[in-house]
């Protein structure tokens, strides 16, 4: 039997700004389906292991014309401007976090992390999560835990993965039909699949098939910077080369994404 | 009591005296390992970092010290390849102050990370790209050259002295010194550098962020130009503090201005780089990721540009300038203000190249991360320094740790002290008549 080798994925995220309206949903979709642990006192954010965040941005105006807009933020599973220089991924001393180039995303291994933190302090997005404590599931909800991704031990770091597991899975499901590719609804993420408002499409920024390949128009020339105009990534300008894209038709939104000098106009909410 | 342990010639304080100063050292310790073991029993959640602030004190003091025990290294180099001799009549002392931060750090760093039986890892899956792993690599070699430039100082105590094997060690090793030298000016170098790298390598933290000559980042030769330059001034400062609680002068003063002279041209010339890279960094790199100077410096309760001034101006200019005069550097109270500001210069700079650099915000729309670290930082950040202070009283009793304290500090030798001193003179023309060199 001929061998074939499927191409290179790219997996990605677009998120429609003008129609998240904050609710949280994929935040909770995320830590069930990911195990993350919570704890008893979540007061502070910043010891709060949130795989994906949902950011309140306000451009700043006073009321009449004040506006508000919610910025989910997952891993941005950064390529760097050369394959898999992404910032957390080339500081790791320990090969703990890797750079898939088959699919694009970056992994951790959480029973090779020993917990220096130096990808912390490397991603700009703060993405990446310590667990400070062991993880404590209250009375019998271990049982409810999803058997296909492990929980994390005190002591590493965590983040999202683009539940990964399903992409596994999938791939699992299309060898046993004899398949190479996977269709682009096989492998959903739990957020993409929950939010209420469709706000996130999920798939292959390679695959012109894909509704995130049409709707960001990454370019291959530009490190994947979006043709969309309507489009953006956060920080581009930092080089990170992130593989989520996100939408607004409102303009301080789009350059909220990003830092810029007066002389350029605005930094943010204009 | 113990006066057959001291080395010939020399005077000590009485055992009561030495054992209260050990003890009080040893109390701070003791709350020290007690910080210790509730981080590595309960883990890190003793800190007060946070997931914004990954990086803290501890990693601060472990920048820090290497810093300062970059007197050893730099000494190392001037005297054994540089053939500077009026240096071997401190570089006992650098070598001993680097061996205690070489070691502070490398338990800091134990303390530090979140599986401390997975620290091995960094070796064994070790990913060549990051600086960490140069760090822990270089860092680990050079503590090694340390313990084996210290061995033979201990080998040198009087006693020790007597049994034929520890006296011909130390003899040989003393000779082939130089080969460890320059191994530990190469290690340091590097890891000098390595640590300077790990912040300039952030392309995610514009405030970190350096352009690179090859694969090393600004920082990189900033951070190993800018610990030859004030390691020296803590050698500097422990030496002067170490005289001062012994009531003896201990290295001449041709001695302590010739490293003064050096550190100050170091200091110098680092400091026009520091500048040079500074303006480069604010005027170029910063601007072309959207940050202007004063982003760093603003909007927070605490890093306003005071810091910067303080930094470059106050503890980098001023020290140099004092330490390049030869009037001012002669004066012993204006060498000692710029050897201070000289090391809380070079202090405030890992913090800077640490904290500051974890609380300013990069996403337009987050905040500064503000930090004070908890009780168990504090006390474990305090237990090296406790430590450092056990390791130098024992070794400054015991130990022939200063060549000129005998010469300075003239006493009548006992009897027994004067037929030793004739033994080892004899010991030491039998070897050379042997074909044996003696010892440098």
């Amino acid at each position: 039997m001929k061998h074939v080798d499927s191409k290179a994925k790219k997996y990605g995220m677009v998120i429609d700004l003008d129609k998240c309206t904050g609710c949280g949903t994929c935040m909770v979709a995320c830590m069930a389906e990911n195990n993350v642990p919570f704890k008893k006192d979540e007061t502070d954010k910043r010891l709060s292991i949130t795989w994906m965040r949902v950011f309140k941005l306000t451009n700043g105006k006073p009321y009449p014309d004040n506006e508000i807009c919610y910025l989910p933020r997952p891993c941005q599973h950064c390529e760097g401007q050369h394959t898999g220089h992404s910032p957390c991924v080339s500081v790791c001393p320990a090969t703990a976090t890797d750079y898939d180039s088959e699919t694009g995303i970056v992994s951790q291994i959480y029973t090779r992390c020993f917990g220096c933190r130096y990808c912390m302090g490397a991603c700009p997005y703060h993405a990446r999560y310590f667990n400070w404590w062991d993880p404590v599931w209250p009375g019998e909800m271990e049982k409810y835990l999803n058997p296909d991704v492990s929980p994390r031990m005190r002591g590493v770091v965590e983040k999202c993965s683009f539940c990964y597991h399903r992409a596994q899975l999938a791939m699992e499901k299309a060898h046993v039909e004899g398949r190479k590719e996977l269709k682009e609804k096989e492998y959903q993420t739990a957020c993409t699949q929950a939010c209420p408002a469709g706000a996130i499409v999920f798939g292959d920024l390679n695959n012109p098939e894909h509704e995130v390949h049409q709707v960001a128009q990454p370019d291959p020339h530009h490190h994947g910077r979006p043709k969309n105009p309507n489009a953006f990534r956060l920080l581009e300008r930092l080089g990170t080369n992130t593989k989520v894209y996100y939408l607004s038709s409102r303009e301080w939104v789009r350059r909220a994404g990003d830092n810029y000098l007066d002389s350029e106009g605005s930094a943010s909410h204009e | 009591m113990d006066s057959a342990l001291w080395p010939i010639g020399v005077k000590r304080c009485h055992i009561s005296k030495f054992l209260m100063g050990l003890s009080i050292a040893g109390v701070v310790l003791l709350w020290g390992v007690v910080g210790l073991i509730l981080c590595w029993v309960k883990g890190l959640n003793q800190t007060h970092m946070n997931d914004y602030y990954g990086f803290a004190l501890w990693i601060w003091a472990d920048l820090a010290v290497i810093a300062l025990g970059g007197g050893a290294f730099f000494t190392g180099l001037l005297r054994y390849i540089f053939g500077i001799r009026e240096l071997k009549n401190i570089i006992n002392y650098a070598v001993l102050i680097g061996f205690i931060c070489y070691s502070s750090a490398l338990l800091i760093l134990a303390i530090d990370v979140g599986q401390p039986l997975r620290s091995w890892f960094i070796f064994w899956h070790a990913n060549v790209h990051s600086m960490l792993t140069e760090v822990a690599f270089c860092l680990s070699c050079y503590f090694g050259v340390l313990t084996i430039e210290y061995i033979p100082l201990i080998l040198e105590n009087r006693q020790l002295n007597k049994v034929p094997f520890a006296h011909h060690l130390a003899h040989n090793m003393h000779h082939i010194m130089a080969v460890f030298a320059a191994t530990g000016a190469f290690l340091s170098f590097f890891h000098q550098g390595s640590l300077g790298g790990v912040a300039g390598v952030l392309f995610g933290r514009p405030f970190a962020y350096r352009e690179h000559i090859l694969i090393w980042p600004y920082t990189f030769f900033l951070f190993t130009w800018s610990a030859a330059a004030y390691g020296p001034c803590f050698t500097l400062l422990i030496t002067w503090l170490t005289e001062k609680i012994s009531g003896k002068q201990l290295v001449k003063e041709n001695v302590k201005q010739l490293l003064a002279k050096i550190s100050g041209w170091m200091i110098f010339t680092y400091i026009i780089a520091k500048i040079a890279d500074t303006v480069y960094w604010a005027l170029v790199t910063a601007p072309s990721k959207g940050f202007t100077l004063m982003d760093f410096y603003s909007n927070n309760p605490i890093y306003g540009i005071w810091i910067l001034i303080v930094e470059i101006g106050v503890c980098g200019v001023v020290p140099a300038w004092i330490l390049v005069t030869p009037r001012l550097r002669a004066n012993p109270k204006t060498r000692l203000i710029a050897i201070i500001l000289g090391v809380i210069g070079v202090c405030l700079n890992r913090w800077v190249m640490v904290l500051q650099v974890m609380a300013v915000p990069v996403l337009s729309f987050d905040t500064w991360a503000m930090y004070y670290p908890s009780w168990q930082e504090v006390a474990t950040t305090i237990l090296p320094v406790a430590y450092g202070v056990i390791l130098i009283l024992i070794s400054y009793r015991y130990l022939p740790i200063f060549p000129q304290e005998v010469e300075l500090n003239p006493i009548e030798p006992s009897p027994s002290e004067t037929v030793e001193a004739m033994n080892d003179a004899a010991a030491e023309d039998a070897m050379v008549s042997n074909g044996e060199p003696a010892t440098a």
